[in-house]
């Protein structure tokens, strides 16, 4: 005990200066960190981006595509490869020889759609790599939680497949971007269509994933169908990831309602749908009136899942590879080439956002986050699958064309799943941007 | 554990002084491992702060917690709401973390501690998956479910308003007294803690109360026959390592202020387990080591795509370089769960005390080696117990 309260000077004098030697460490790496202009400057011949896509867990088909599309984006940029949406993309002032005159490069990481696992991911990109930009996800929770990441470190995030009003409404940031369409745009799209085919006096019953998108889902659903004359008897909320939904099904069948609408997304769709049509809701009548079920966030690799139980549900997307526009065959061509089958909504989006991005910094002159928000702004552009298409600045969403699809009755191969039912316009699913509120605030450099 | 009646205080001072250069000094000799950016080595302080507190739960007494990832989400709650009500420091955030989760521990290890072995695994588990599915959606409005629960402009943070630092203009960061706890400080933050923490591990480990905890893993029979009554102890140690648990939670938020339900998942409670188990059980550094390696394949094994792995390769033969890179691409990426497998499955076969034996073993050959046959005996790695 003694020696324990009395160390030697030599002890004392060695051991002060090691940890000295650990403190001041720090400030040597911070001050390099921050002496420039921006975040992440790039200074070498290449510029990074982070793709940041669930990689496993329930959504990790569509994660899985959307790092295909990634990948095809940056070999376009580069130059290699047909090109793509490079030949259809207007106004265009990308060359092809990566941006800025600095060749594109990537790094890649795994959100396992779970917000500390994503931001985990996200911060070793910027912090570690020197990513410039994230972009990705596959979940309005990630989403959220990586957009708000990148708004406090001061890159651009890049919204993947997220369809919450809340991404660009209440959550909204001045960082961050969606091409991706939002829930009250399917609402707004859905509604005339299901009126059309299933008259003004409807009994609705939802099934609701129990999370932002889901909420904000069945929000607008509800809205836009009791516009209609709908009534509502019911919103369940059920877990995501709850595999089993009988529990959940059973009671509707008791309740008087004539139309399920099914808030759910990935594989729980892929059961919700598939169990719903086991216990025969399909061939019920209700109230005098065809049983009727609706998907309203559909996508190919859920119908693909789902098989045979899509056929005839009404639903929306984003977009579809059968669309025969100019930059959709562009994309479907170049995609299908590379990988051998069309490619999915999510592969679609990602794609457009890389080249959106990455045509906003050439057209900016600089990768500077403030610059490239103010290139990105209130852009107008067309010729990428979507027709002409509106970045607003109020709120950083992009307004274009929804489609109302329907599960094809009789499909002719394993990708031809879904129909279009109806393109409809822009000015339809357009909308006021204070009606979410949220604040954008001020763009952030990170320096 | 044999080693322990060897130990004197200088050589824990020394132990601890080395651990703590080694700590602080993460940031440069990291550097050549691609691990040195402030939110790894975050990782690594706070999930090493949560393995030391396991250990002394499993180390020390031998109950296997399943559910310690219910400790981490309280911790975690409870500071960002700290956040939200009271302000952005980190201090009282901590402090409550560390209460909270201490009387969530004590409920918990009161009804679990009543059976041992695979029964209190078992119930641990139960426990934790009851809260996990608790904040994921019964108590959506505490914990937000599955979106996690962030601190807004709009919260009170009655503190911060007191202190006229309350409209922000830009991202809530936490802070001490002005100093933000992102990036390096936030690192050193945690670190400090994390110094802390294996201090009073230390300390605990060469206690009286230490050795009672070693005696339960030991023999519990016996000393109950004994006349002594070891559930308080057991409930001490369940209950102090609840707190870590807490803590660890707590840093988690102070350094990114979010708290998600899948930190409380089983997966979560499991990963603990295998740090430890990794690491060494029962010894004083290995659960760092194994937060460490852990920590590490999952940030950097996991970035690995075909394109890096074509860089490295690149030096071979087109046709084998194909081959190779298909091959190591199931290690990689997504793959990365499939490297550690194989990794805990080797060290678990070969070297059942974890990467401290390993370590151990070859300082034994080493000493072996240099001094000659005459003090081969001593050195020995003798049986535990």
């Amino acid at each position: 005990m003694v020696d324990f309260l009395t160390p030697s000077r030599r002890g004392v004098l060695k051991g002060g200066a090691a940890v000295g030697a650990g403190l001041a460490m720090p400030t040597i790496f911070s001050s390099q960190a921050w002496s420039a202009e921006y975040l992440n400057k790039p200074t070498g011949d290449t510029v990074t981006f982070g793709f940041n896509v669930p990689q496993t867990g329930a959504y990790a088909d569509e994660g899985a595509d959307e790092l295909r599309a990634y990948q095809l984006a940056v070999k376009h940029l580069n130059g290699e490869g047909d090109g793509g949406m490079l030949n259809t993309m207007k106004p265009l002032v990308l060359s092809g020889n990566g941006v800025l005159g600095k060749k594109v490069s990537f790094v890649t990481g795994d959100t396992q759609t779970k917000s500390d696992a994503a931001r985990a991911s996200a911060k070793r990109m910027i912090e570690k790599d020197g990513a410039l930009m994230i972009t990705g996800g596959s979940s309005s929770g990630v989403a959220i939680a990586v957009q708000s990441l990148c708004q406090e470190a001061g890159v651009i995030f890049m919204a993947g497949l997220t369809h919450s009003n809340d991404t660009t409404g209440k959550d909204k940031r001045r960082n961050g971007f969606r091409h991706f369409f939002n829930a009250y745009m399917s609402g707004a799209a859905l509604a005339p269509v299901l009126k059309s085919n299933y008259g003004a006096d409807r009994k609705a019953y939802h099934l609701t994933a129990d999370y932002t998108w889901g909420w904000t889902q069945e929000e607008s659903i509800k809205n836009s169908t009791e516009a209609l004359g709908w009534e509502t008897v019911n919103a369940v909320r059920t877990p995501l990831g709850a595999g089993d939904f009988s529990q959940y099904i059973t009671p509707v069948l008791n309740s008087g309602a004539d139309v399920l609408i099914l808030n759910h997304y990935g594989k729980d769709m892929v059961n919700s749908l598939t169990q719903a049509v086991q216990f025969g809701l399909r061939d019920k009548q209700v109230n005098g009136k065809d049983f009727a079920i609706v998907v309203p966030l559909y996508s190919r690799l859920m119908a693909q899942g789902a098989g045979e139980n899509v056929k005839g549900i009404f639903g929306s997307t984003n977009w579809h590879w059968s669309l025969q526009d100019e930059g959709s065959k562009a994309f479907v061509k170049s995609f299908g080439a590379e990988y051998g089958f069309p490619p999915s909504q999510a592969a679609h989006t990602c794609y457009v956002q890389a080249l959106l991005y990455a045509d906003a910094c050439e057209r900016a002159g600089t990768f500077m986050p403030c610059g490239v928000v103010d290139a990105l702004e209130d852009h107008e552009f067309d010729g990428m699958g979507n027709g002409p298409t509106l970045y607003r600045g109020a709120d950083h969403q992009c307004f274009k064309k929804v489609l109302v699809v329907k599960g094809n009755e009789n499909p002719s191969s394993q990708f031809d799943l879904l129909e279009v039912v109806q393109e409809v316009p822009a000015e339809q699913v357009t909308y006021d941007p204070a009606i979410f509120g949220g604040e954008l605030g001020e763009c952030n450099n990170g320096a | 554990m044999t080693t322990n009646t060897r130990e004197t205080p200088q050589g824990d001072m020394v132990r601890f002084g080395l651990f703590t250069v080694v700590i602080l000094a993460m940031p440069i000799w990291l550097m050549p491992f691609g691990a040195a950016y402030p939110d790894l080595m975050q990782k690594f302080a706070i999930y090493g702060l949560f393995a030391i507190g396991f250990n002394i739960l499993f180390g020390l007494t031998g109950y296997l917690s399943f559910g310690h990832a219910a400790f981490l989400g309280v911790g975690s709650y409870t500071a960002v709401w700290s956040f939200k009500l009271l302000g952005m420091n980190p201090i009282p955030a901590l402090l409550l973390a560390v209460v909270m989760s201490g009387a969530f521990a004590w409920l918990i290890g009161f009804i679990s501690l009543r059976r041992t072995g695979i029964y209190f695994s078992i119930l641990t588990l139960a426990f934790a998956q009851m809260s996990y599915n608790l904040a994921y959606s019964v108590l959506t409005p505490i914990t937000n479910g599955e979106t996690g629960l962030r601190v807004l402009n709009s919260d009170p943070r009655v503190l911060d308003h007191m202190m006229g630092a309350g409209e922000v203009d830009g991202p809530l960061v936490t802070n001490l007294f002005g100093m933000e706890m992102s990036g390096l400080p936030g690192f050193y933050f945690c670190a400090v803690w994390l110094l802390i923490g294996m201090y009073i591990s230390f300390r605990i480990f060469r206690s009286p109360f230490g050795l009672m905890l070693r005696a339960i893993k030991t023999n519990q029979t016996r000393l109950n026959y004994t006349g002594i009554s070891t559930r308080p102890y057991a409930q001490t140690a369940f209950v102090i390592s609840g707190m870590y648990a807490g803590l660890a939670g707590a840093l988690l938020c102070v350094t990114d202020p979010l708290a998600g339900a899948e930190r409380m998942q089983w997966t979560a409670s499991g990963e603990v387990v295998l740090m430890t188990i990794l690491g060494g059980a029962g010894t004083l550094l290995g659960p760092m080591l194994g937060a460490g390696i852990i920590k590490y394949s999952e940030n950097i094994f996991s970035a690995f795509n075909e394109q890096a792995l074509h860089e490295i390769f690149a030096f071979l033969p087109d046709g084998i370089e194909a081959a190779v890179v298909s091959v190591a691409g199931l290690f990689v990426g997504e793959g990365w769960h499939l490297t550690l497998g194989l990794l805990f499955m080797l060290i678990v076969i070969f070297l059942p005390g974890g990467v401290i034996e390993g370590g151990q073993r070859i300082s034994a050959a080493v000493t072996r080696l240099r001094g000659g046959g005459s003090g081969g005996s001593s050195t020995q790695p003798q049986p535990a117990e």
